[in-house]
């Protein structure tokens, strides 16, 4: 498969002493939405602004399209859409001056109406960028990175601090490209995002990918798709209690945090009556059991040992 | 992908879509021109201190300097035996309208003194000796003791021998409101340039928007540029609005061409178009940069001669202020706004402007960070 994006053992390191980026490799194939999952302070930004050209790295190569950054910048520039984690746009231009502006630096650009209906800017057309709410602002900068018809889009955190019904349109507004034939890399620190958008994603932390795949690879990678959880009287971990619970059948994994105790299993319907049973022989009582379909937080957590997100 | 094929209508379509634009080379210079227009012309502090402060100011020191209509000396008389005989002399004298005696006592006469009430202190003493008290450093005094002087004398009868006449000036061109103006016109061109490019890029560099920027095609040269371009516009505009302030409330009279004016202007604000550049080249913060500014335009507001003459100051440092930019070009809108001197004459001015500006953008280029 040629990669439309592709970069081989990044490095970055700050000042001579932050290791933001410690050989981090990829490949995006045309037409693909690719996803970097990561905690904050993981090296997503500095990884996308080496690829989009803005950031040098302290070491490695990227191509992009076939072309590298150091001979084809100005076509590069033309086949690539950005969004940037945080700008604050012109907050005196109206919205569509602002589609308009970025639509002047492009050979072929699309019409600035056109990009307007798409990101349901229009009726918003005439009004100042500072008079914007959050999610049109991060809609208007989508805008400017569509608006140069690009081949592929790079997005830095397109729907952090949105609410459900705006990242739902902008996830419409992504599936669109992609639909067209674009290629796609976000980031994200949200896990649904990750999964029901990117066709493939890769979990970064520490500046490494420590997981690649489709969203259901990762999870079934687990060894099983379901994580069954459950709080006992007494203490569910102590007195070897965790030996308990992992000799049960069809676990997959144990994992405990603060009294809650999760299983990853394969079979749920042959755990759960064990477990019952288990609990009973040990004199506890079942305080709360819930099963749920595992989920990339749990991947997460199984890889790292911690949340995606502590909030 | 969209291209041209795809945009074509169909049969019975409303061609809602119109054909994408190709962009020409100067596309992305002009929207950035236009929208540094727009934005400022949004913004009313900037219309404020770029057009309205500095008229206020022209306004305001033109009147407080305007020539009052006889410039009267207030001096004071000790009240003595002999005081009758000194106001006798004066009454009599041709200046007499140009001097305002007050008998006072000595202890009140000397404290008027100090407060600068008077310009001078008279006493006849004995012997008819006339004694002054006055104070060589300021010039009213000066000019109060030397004028009280000679009115006594002549009128005590005192003969001239060298025949004088004299003739009196006050034609627009030569008040301090015609000096002012050019003054006020350089300092305008040199902040709005140091604000309009310095503070603007850093305040983009700050919100990221630089960094956008160069994320697109966008000739960086082409920002620089319409940057420049936006504040050359903008100068225009105010040189206008000032001599025209200066023409129609003060009746200023412009000797020089209104072209030579504004092709000077244009290379002030040029040259500190390139030094703005080289104090924003670095700075992340606007706090940092308005700091950097301020320094940099600090000694220029003090030594270029905007309010009054750089003459007075010490001749060791003259040539260090002859080479300031802004005194340059305060000496080059001068010589041509007041006393008409052609462009060509102003080469020596211009290139102190061109070499500044020049070295600075060089240096700039060299350490200017887009991100
Ligand atoms: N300009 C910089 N100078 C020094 N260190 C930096 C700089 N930018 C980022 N870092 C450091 O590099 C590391 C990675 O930062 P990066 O912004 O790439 O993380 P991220 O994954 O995008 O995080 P977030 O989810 O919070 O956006 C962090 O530890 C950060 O502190
Ligand atoms: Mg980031």
């Amino acid at each position: 498969m040629p990669f439309a994006v592709e970069c081989r053992d990044l490095r970055k390191t700050y000042d001579g002493k932050v290791q933001a980026v410690r050989g981090l490799s990829l490949g995006i194939g045309a037409g693909e939405c690719f996803g970097l999952l990561g905690p904050n302070g993981a090296g997503k930004t500095t990884t996308i602004e080496i690829l989009e050209g803005l950031l040098q790295p302290t070491s490695g190569e990227v191509t992009i399209l076939g072309r590298t950054w150091q001979e084809n910048p100005r076509e590069l520039r033309e086949w690539l859409g950005i969004s940037l984690q945080e700008t604050r746009l012109s907050e005196k231009l109206m919205v569509r001056e602002t589609i308009e502006l970025f639509a002047s630096f492009y050979r072929q650009p699309s019409s600035a109406d056109e990009v307007l209906r798409e990101l349901q800017l229009a009726e918003k057309a005439d009004a100042w960028v500072g008079k914007l709410s959050g999610g049109q602002r991060q809609r208007l900068a989508v805008a400017t990175a569509l608006v140069g018809n690009p081949k592929v889009l790079f997005l830095d955190e397109p729907t952090t601090g949105l609410d459900p019904q705006s990242r739902r349109q902008l996830w419409d507004i992504i599936r669109g490209f992609q639909r067209k034939g674009g290629t796609v890399l976000l980031t994200t620190h949200y896990m649904d995002e990750a999964e029901r958008l990117c066709d493939r994603l890769a979990i970064v932390d520490h500046g490494q990918i420590i997981a690649e795949g489709t969203p259901s690879d990762l999870i079934a990678r687990l060894g099983g798709h379901h994580v069954v959880e459950f709080e006992v009287s007494g203490n569910s971990t102590r007195d070897g209690a965790m030996d308990h619970w992992r000799e049960l059948p069809g676990v997959e994994a144990v994992r405990h945090d603060d009294g809650l105790v999760s299983l990853t299993v394969r079979e749920p319907h042959l755990t759960i009556p064990a477990l019952l049973a288990a609990v009973e022989q040990l004199g506890r009582v079942l305080q709360h059991l819930t099963t749920r379909q595992a989920s990339l937080e749990d991947v997460f957590v199984r890889l790292t040992g911690r949340h995606l997100r502590e909030d | 992908m969209m291209n041209i094929g795809q945009t074509t209508p169909q049969m019975g379509e409303i061609p809602t879509r119109l054909a994408p634009p190709a962009n020409g080379r100067w596309t992305g210079f002009t929207h950035l021109v236009m929208a540094r227009l727009k934005e400022l012309k949004r913004e009313p502090e900037v219309i404020f201190w770029v057009f309205v402060f500095p008229l206020l100011l022209a306004l305001g020191l033109g009147i407080a300097f305007r020539k009052k209509p006889a410039d009267v000396i207030s001096i004071a008389i000790v009240n003595g035996p002999r005081a009758q005989q000194a106001l006798d002399l004066l009454q009599r004298s041709a200046q007499k309208s140009a001097i305002h005696p007050n008998l006072l006592s000595q202890a009140q006469a000397a404290r008027g003194f100090r407060l600068g009430k008077y310009d001078l202190v008279v006493e006849v003493r004995d012997g008819n000796t006339i004694h002054y008290l006055f104070d060589p450093s300021r010039p009213e005094s000066l000019l109060a003791k030397a004028q009280v002087d000679d009115a006594l004398q002549t009128a005590a009868g005192r003969q001239n021998p060298l025949p004088t006449s004299t003739a009196i000036s006050s034609e627009p061109g030569s008040r301090y409101i015609d000096f002012l103006i050019p003054g006020l016109i350089g300092m305008n061109v040199m902040n709005a340039a140091m604000w309009g490019i310095g503070f603007a890029i850093v305040e983009m560099r700050q919100r990221k928007l630089l960094k956008r920027l160069v994320a697109t095609p966008m000739r960086r040269s082409d920002f620089l540029a319409a940057l420049a371009s936006s504040r050359l516009l903008l100068m225009i505009t105010e040189v206008a609005l000032l001599l025209g302030f200066g023409v129609l409330v003060f009746h200023m009279r412009v000797v020089g061409s209104l072209l030579t004016i504004l092709l000077i202007g244009a290379v002030g604000a040029l040259g500190f178009a390139g030094i703005g550049l080289l104090t924003a080249s670095r700075a992340q913060k606007i706090e940092s940069v308005s700091g950097l500014i301020n320094v940099v335009m600090m000694p220029m507001w003090i030594f270029s001669g905007v309010f009054f003459s750089y003459e007075r100051f010490p001749t060791v440092i003259q040539p260090l202020i002859k080479i300031l930019p802004l005194t340059a070009l305060n000496d080059a809108l001068r010589a041509s706004i007041l006393e008409g001197s052609p462009f060509a004459a102003q080469t020596g001015r211009l290139l102190v402007l061109v070499i500044w500006g020049g070295v600075s953008f060089g240096f700039a280029l060299k350490w200017f960070r887009w991100t």
